[in-house]
């Protein structure tokens, strides 16, 4: 049982994938079928940064060492859907059109903080595997400590791109705001969750 | 013999068109330089000047009094009710008057008028109206020269408009022009689209549009106009005035706070179509430029 959970999770997390390109290729994506392909990679890209700061805490919760083992996973997902979002943006919506999309990374802070997002999921995809985690030993958890500061920059990225804040940016910037409350709870009991 | 693809011979009213093209788009280095990527061109001579889908253009509509998502007014503007419906042209004029739709229609004779709609969130349709120059009803009254301004006001009724039940915008819907842009030709009464009535989703039973300008400057479900001394503080600037500006032309050297203006998608193009450069005044300048002179356009966005 317990081996299938991880191949399971990897299987679940290309759903959205799948779909995305379902709908692509049967063309059910509306009159702005560009602008819907980057708000849903980008979505979904909130959505597993979200499972992924959940594990720890879940695992604190119902004292079930498991959800730390779906970590890596859920976090290359993040990487994935990211890294998707990003490409929608600059290859299928501007066409590596480089002066506008530099005139937007420097102008726009909502499109600033999102490629710094971007830029920082980086070192920790690079940094993902076993090895490197025993390579980099307490320096690994220390940089992979970054995923909060990621999650903050997801959601302010969502929250300043967006008309207002209700009600769908507000929820993301909740979750992440008790999820990473979590982790200052675990500190002050100095428990060692990572 | 070279054979050439249809895509890539310019259509006479684009060729026609080419100096305006070259005079909005600026002598600026970068713009000459994207202007010769490919792909910029041969979209300009396909999308820009085909008409958009009758399904489109009425399911993908900004209309917040029905809902802040663009399938909203679509879905919860079926029941509206557009009869009985009044005008009523005041303010600052010798003899305000109050029009019925019907009269409206005895008046003024409506005509197929094609124009580019470019909205402010960077998308744009082109869409076949039917309406006149707002310049013929304007001049059933006789304003006085205190007249500086023309606001337009929408229709108010939270019973039937959900949108309104919540502030999202400061309601009811507000616009305005300057005297000049309302008598302008090409700001036009709307009251229909591909030869038919006007539907709900895009402002019946009568609306403004104006050409040149983003998209929202265009009011819907219009019950009053009103001539004013002083500039109106329209529902847009009042939400947002960083954003938001009363001459909101469009203008590609201007960007949104949060977006650039300077290319837009064109609406039913599918997935793999490109964007395409977004002109002055909407490809409108030869038209409308000459009002606009001397005037700072980035101060008066």
């Amino acid at each position: 049982m317990q081996k299938y959970l991880k191949p399971s999770v990897f299987i679940l997390s290309t759903i959205p994938f799948l779909v995305i390109l379902y709908k692509i290729f049967l063309n059910k994506l509306g009159p702005e079928p560009v602008k819907e392909i980057t708000h849903f990679t980008g979505e979904w890209t909130l959505i597993f940064l979200c499972l992924t700061l959940s594990m720890s805490p879940l695992k604190r919760i119902t004292n079930l060492s498991v959800w730390v083992s779906f970590r890596r996973t859920l976090g290359l997902f993040v990487f994935f859907y990211a890294t998707l979002h990003l490409l929608t943006y600059v290859g299928l919506d501007y066409r590596f059109d480089w002066q506008p999309i530099l005139d937007d990374v420097v102008k726009k802070k909502y499109i600033f903080i999102g490629f710094a997002a971007w830029l920082l999921l980086i070192p920790l995809a690079i940094t993902s595997s076993k090895k490197m985690a025993k390579l980099l030993k307490n320096n690994w958890k220390k940089l992979h400590r970054l995923v909060y500061i990621i999650a903050i920059f997801g959601s302010l990225h969502y929250i300043w791109l967006s008309k207002t804040i209700f009600f769908k940016p507000l929820i993301y910037f909740i979750m992440i705001i008790v999820l990473l409350a979590f982790r200052i709870k675990i500190k002050n009991r100095n428990v060692n969750y990572g | 013999m070279i054979k050439f693809k249809n895509s890539e011979i310019t259509p006479e009213n684009v060729y026609k068109n080419r100096r305006s093209f070259i005079k909005s788009i600026g002598l600026s280095a970068s713009s000459l330089a994207i202007s010769t990527i490919p792909f910029v061109n041969k979209s300009l001579a396909s999308g820009r000047d085909k008409l958009t889908s009758y399904k489109d253009i009425t399911t993908y509509n900004n209309y917040y009094e029905f809902g802040t998502s663009k399938s909203d007014p679509y879905r919860n503007s079926k029941t509206f009710k557009t009869t009985p419906w009044e005008i009523s042209i005041e303010g600052e004029v010798e003899k305000p008057i109050k029009l019925s739709m019907e009269e409206i229609s005895e008046m003024f004779v409506s005509e197929e008028r094609i124009y580019r709609l470019r909205c402010v969130e960077g998308w744009s349709m082109v869409i076949p109206w039917m309406g006149f120059s707002l310049s013929e009803l304007l001049s059933k009254v006789n304003p006085t020269n205190k007249a500086k301004f023309v606001e337009f006001e929408s229709v108010y009724d939270p019973a039937q408009m959900k949108g309104q039940r919540y502030p999202v915008l400061n309601w009811p819907y507000n616009e305005g022009l300057r005297i000049d842009e309302a008598m302008h030709p090409l700001t036009t009464v709307v009251t229909g689209l591909y030869g038919k009535k006007l539907p709900n989703q895009n402002g019946a039973p009568l609306r403004i549009f104006i050409p040149w300008k983003y998209g929202f400057k265009s009011a819907k479900a219009i019950v009053k106009i009103k001539f004013v001394q002083k500039m109106p503080t329209s529902s847009w600037m009042w939400a947002s005035p960083r954003e938001y500006g009363f001459y909101s032309n469009v203008n590609p050297n201007v960007n949104h706070p949060r977006w650039s203006q300077a290319t837009e998608r064109i609406i039913g193009e599918g997935v793999w179509a490109p964007r395409i450069k977004t002109l002055m005044f909407n490809g409108y300048g030869d038209e409308v430029a000459s009002l606009y002179t001397g005037m700072d356009l980035k101060k008066y966005f």
